[in-house]
């Protein structure tokens, strides 16, 4: 059931204020791929960034009119909401299902996934792996926040060692509550991994090479050699019950130091010449 | 014109008719007793065109499912009972998402793991929900290997007219079963699916699939527009056969392979000078209740047979309201009766 928004549509609880840009310059805009939606996500949340830069790739890949998104049920269940392109809502944990159903049908569509660590790691942590291992040629976009941020902070998969929600309220012990999952790693065994990356948005120079990160994933679909994942490890400042900047030193000095931030897998040089001899052509 | 005519299994009379229905994609996973169908598929579809993937779960292939028709293609997907249980969420999800698409339960007898035998153990979850939320399937009960290939063609017919998902719901028996199918459907055409996702062209709107409407008031909005649609159905989509009901004092009610063990009681019956007649609903949902209130109005007395502690009896109350007595009589475990001892049942319930 598809409903075009036209006017700017609020979000339930959002703020309603219309900033005053009297006299200011535009140096710094939002996406063409951006619906006038305003976002839902708290202040100073990933999500929103993780967006941004996942339009603005769209954007300058030019392949608006030829992607279809798969949103998953957590947070970002509404990110149809403010991207501009065609999207499938996915219950929850099967968005790669879905996708694998749709880029099935339709290979020469674009297709990617954007899910949460409870989505992606928990409840459908079978159908990512099958996906993987059966290398659909679709990107999955993984958002690491260490917590259910929809449900209001219960733990995740992801949780690390110790940290408080409202489900572990002593901290995450791990003799009972097992050891946050490193998916990446855990993926990238699979011969259907093609591209396995970690990154993070919290700075704009993490959110530099994300964006990079991202861009690349969606561009190897043009290859079909495999799933390309890219990890974002972020935060849940309401959840986290912290103040966005607070948040950014436990990025620093907690989650990196258990998600390192860097490649897991990289595509061979072969099927980078492959890439580039194809893209030569598309620009003919 | 010479008659394409096959000795067959019901679930591969099933599969190949999903091929000439023009499938585009087949999800599933394998489970007794419908194995036949990814079997039939996995073989015939690298020829003749059309994607076949077995899933790594009934969850993961109704997804999928719910993905490719949501996409435009003519999907479908069949399963066993323990195995159509877990597709269940997803099932709801595509009927609120309106994504036509042809569910297949070849049912088992349960509860749980149970047995392999043949059951109609299913027709609760079948006809009243299955799923979470308000939500109806059209629900078809082939009784013969013809029909299991009739009525996929049937099937995506209204699952595309309606954009709605249909189920067949079939048993171990007529899956099983070998019998003479005659292929020669007319092609079902491609209908336009304007709101698939296919990227947003330009000029077009762009489409979302969703069954999320945070919002009470268009929640509700999408219900009463969902009902609109279950009401058009019931109107015009009620299909059953009767046999001998003309004059009919004492009525079976039986589909599927009931109803093909039920004829030849009735027939019995007759040979023994008691008026009976065969109701047979092929259309679960919508059901015939009109039909079926209506014979009450002569008829003396109605009795359901079923593969099952009796469930369907409680549709068949629904319709004779109250006018006549209405009693059951069922074999559960995936024990099949014969029709002789169905009819000691049935003079028995006459004689009561
Ligand atoms: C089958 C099912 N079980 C549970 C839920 C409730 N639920 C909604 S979102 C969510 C967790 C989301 O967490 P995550 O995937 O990490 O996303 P985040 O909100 O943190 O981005 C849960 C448990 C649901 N919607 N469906
Ligand atoms: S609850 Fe957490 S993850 Fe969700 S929008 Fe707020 S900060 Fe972001
Ligand atoms: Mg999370």
């Amino acid at each position: 059931m598809s409903e075009e928004k036209e006017k700017i549509v609020e979000a339930p609880g959002c703020l309603t204020a219309e900033p005053d840009l009297e006299g200011y310059e535009l140096v710094y805009e939002k996406p063409d791929t951006f619906t006038d939606v305003r976002m839902h996500y708290c202040p100073g949340c990933g999500h929103s960034t993780a967006h941004k830069i996942l339009g603005e790739v769209i954007q300058e890949l030019g392949i608006q009119n030829n992607i279809i998104g798969v949103a998953p049920v957590g947070c970002s269940v509404f990110a149809y909401d403010y991207l501009d392109i065609d999207w499938q809502e996915a219950a929850h944990g099967r968005a790669t299902a879905v996708a694998t159903g749709i880029k099935r049908v339709r290979p020469d569509n674009y297709v990617f996934t954007y899910q949460g660590d409870g989505d992606l790691a928990a409840i459908g942590t079978a159908e990512t792996i099958h996906c993987i291992n059966r290398g659909e040629n679709v990107t999955i976009i993984f958002i690491n926040n260490g917590v259910y941020g929809m449900t209001s902070g219960q733990m995740a998969p992801t949780s690390l060692a110790g940290m408080k929600t409202t489900t572990s309220p002593y901290g995450r012990d791990i003799k009972t509550m097992g050891s946050p999952i490193k998916v990446s790693e855990l993926i990238a065994n699979l011969p259907g991994a093609f591209y396995v990356t970690r990154q993070a948005v919290h700075s704009a120079n993490y959110a530099r090479k994300a964006k990079k990160a991202i861009m690349n994933g969606l561009r190897y679909q043009k290859l079909g050699l495999g799933t390309s994942f890219i990890e974002i490890v972020t935060n849940c400042p309401s959840n986290w019950k912290m103040t966005p900047l607070q948040t950014i030193d436990f990025i620093n000095n907690e989650m990196l130091h258990y998600y390192p931030l860097g490649d897991v897998k990289l595509p061979s040089k072969e099927a980078l010449d492959a890439l580039a001899e194809i893209e030569k052509g598309e620009k003919k | 014109m010479e008659q394409d005519i096959r000795l067959m299994k019901g679930n591969e009379a099933m599969a190949e008719a999903a091929i000439q229905a023009g499938i585009d994609a087949y999800f599933g996973y394998p489970i007794t007793p419908q194995s036949e169908v990814p079997e039939y598929l996995s073989r015939e579809m690298p020829s003749r065109g059309g994607v076949f993937l077995q899933a790594e779960s009934e969850v993961a292939s109704i997804n999928m499912v719910y993905g490719a028709a949501g996409a435009g293609a003519r999907v479908m997907t069949s399963s066993s009972s323990p195995g159509y249980s877990l597709m269940q969420e997803g099932v709801s999800y595509i009927a609120c998402a309106q994504l036509p698409c042809l569910l297949v339960n070849v049912n088992r007898g349960g509860p749980g793991l149970g047995t392999i035998q043949p059951s109609q153990g299913d027709y609760f979850q079948a006809t009243k929900g299955g799923g979470h939320g308000d939500y109806r399937l059209i629900v078809l009960a082939p009784s013969s290997v013809q029909e299991m290939a009739d009525f996929v063609f049937l099937g995506f017919e209204l699952a595309e007219k309606y954009r709605t998902p249909v189920l067949m719901l079939s048993d171990g028996a007529i899956g099983q079963m070998m019998e003479k199918v005659v292929f020669n459907h007319k092609p079902l055409p491609k209908t336009e699916k304007p709101w698939a996702t296919t990227g947003k062209k330009e000029g077009k709107h762009r489409s979302i699939i969703t069954s999320l409407f945070i919002q009470p008031e268009v929640m509700e909005k999408v219900n009463i527009e969902l009902n609109k649609k279950y009401a058009e159905i019931s109107k015009n989509e009620v299909r059953l056969e009767e046999i001998h009901t003309e004059d009919a004092e004492y009525i079976i009610v039986a589909y599927g392979l009931s109803a093909r063990i039920s004829h030849k009681t009735v027939e019995l019956a007759r040979a023994k000078g008691i008026k009976a007649g065969l109701v047979r609903p092929i259309t679960l949902y919508p059901y015939p209740y009109d039909r079926i209130g209506e014979l009450a109005n002569k008829a003396k007395k109605m009795m359901t047979m079923e593969l099952n502690a009796g469930q369907m009896v409680e549709d068949v109350r629904l319709a004779v309201n109250g006018k006549i007595p209405v009693g059951h009589y069922g074999r559960l475990g995936g024990i099949i009766p014969s029709p002789e001892e169905v009819l000691e049942n049935f003079e028995k319930f006459i004689k009561e």
